[in-house]
């Protein structure tokens, strides 16, 4: 039984154990008052409320910490460990950071990170395409991130499915790359709306792929007025001090008295 | 298929609310699914079938009202009706919308006994 979040270790089994049978062994034979009666329950409850509670739960820790907390969400493959490597490289002496990888399967991600000397906590999902608060909860009571630090939540790569579920993060940036095409904000709706910044990545590849700026920001801005944009190349360096500055706005570390 | 996870959650609220009234079946649930809602019913379905079994849902009747999207402009103030997160406002064609409705993902109420 975990004391913070009232999970239990054998919850996902627990699933089994109603329903199969009716349990009361005796049979009906014998007659006596028993009214199996229908109760209608108006339950009026949100699908992900739990989820929602929980991210509420460490939004709460964030805030008390002052902790910058970022999920960094994009399809497979657009550059969200390549941006993290840089940043961490890069801003090493400015701030602490802290990084939590979603994989589904392997520590690759993790391991690029380790690399670069940060703390990083690796959370496999298995067959699951997306971090859920509780999993959040549990990373960081493991990782204990010190006050006035960066936490850089790494989704699995999957532009559909993280959408939904909120971790208790500050601020959710969405990376794309010039080679996924400029139509992806229209195809991918949900991702985009929920976002606050898009990261487009890989603009060193700018001159070998058809893909336009102007629409990308466009389609996005369909979706989401309000949503701004950072053109990058993780490769090149290119406008990566943009995002730095960028980060640099929201940690908004408290004056020394 | 985030509709796996989903569905494990509406078994988990099924199995909360029916234990808090020492309920054993659940006859029938009714769900609330938004057109904007992020479900898609394929897979929605796909996943309810693998995940009920052996649940207290397994036998139940489901019950989904659908409900179709509707946004409101944040400029002419118009309401219209919304298939998609990025169409404009028809009136004015700003893309300023606030989303009135659509975005439900409920369990509105369980049959039990
Ligand atoms: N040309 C170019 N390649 C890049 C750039 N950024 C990343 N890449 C390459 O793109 C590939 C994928 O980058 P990753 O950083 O692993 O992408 P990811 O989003 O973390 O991928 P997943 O974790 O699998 O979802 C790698 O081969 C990178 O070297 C860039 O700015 N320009
Ligand atoms: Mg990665
Ligand atoms: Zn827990
Ligand atoms: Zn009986
Ligand atoms: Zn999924
Ligand atoms: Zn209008």
């Amino acid at each position: 039984m975990c004391a913070t979040c009232g999970c239990d270790a054998n919850a996902s089994s627990s699933i089994r154990q109603f329903g199969e049978n009716h349990p009361h062994p005796h049979d009906h034979d014998h007659s006596h008052d028993h009214t199996h009666s229908k109760t209608i329950i108006e339950v009026e409850k949100d699908v992900l409320y739990e989820n929602n509670l929980l991210a509420q739960r460490n939004r709460g820790y964030f805030e008390a910490k002052n902790i910058l907390a970022l999920n960094l969400v994009s399809s497979p493959g657009s550059g969200k460990t390549s941006l993290l490597e840089r940043t961490l490289t890069d801003l090493k002496d400015q701030f602490t950071c802290y990084v939590i990888e979603g994989d589904q399967q392997t520590s690759r991600d993790a391991d690029r990170i380790h690399a670069t000397g940060t703390r990083v906590a690796q959370i496999n999902t298995g067959k699951g395409c997306h971090l859920d608060a509780h999993m959040i909860l549990h990373a960081v009571q493991g990782m204990k991130p010190a006050e006035n630090s960066i936490l850089f939540i790494e989704n699995v790569g999957n532009l559909v499915c993280p959408a939904m579920f909120d971790l208790g993060e500050k601020e959710r940036v969405v990376i794309i790359s010039v080679t996924e095409g400029d139509d992806k904000p229209i195809k991918y709706p949900d991702m985009f709306h929920t976002s606050t910044l898009c990261i487009i990545n890989k603009i060193d590849l700018l001159p070998y792929v058809p893909f336009s700026m102007d629409k990308v920001k466009e389609h996005a801005r369909q979706v989401n007025p309000t949503l701004s944009f950072l053109e990058v190349s993780c490769t090149s360096g290119e406008g990566l001090p943009a995002w730095y500055q960028w980060l640099k706005e929201k940690i908004q570390v408290p004056e020394q008295v | 298929m985030h509709e796996l996870s989903i569905v494990m959650s509406i078994i988990r609220i099924a199995e909360t609310e029916s234990a808090k009234n020492n309920a054993i079946k659940v006859e029938e649930i009714e769900l609330d699914i938004g057109a904007l809602s992020g479900i898609e019913m394929t897979a929605f379905d796909f996943a309810w079938q693998q995940a009920v079994r052996a649940t207290l849902l397994e036998h139940s009747k489901r019950k989904i009202n659908h409900i179709p999207g509707e946004g409101q402009c944040m400029d002419c103030a118009a309401l219209f009706p919304m298939q998609q997160l990025y169409e404009p406002c028809p009136v004015c064609g700003e893309h300023f919308v606030s989303v009135q409705k659509g975005k439900e993902l409920r369990v509105k109420s369980l049959v039990v006994n």
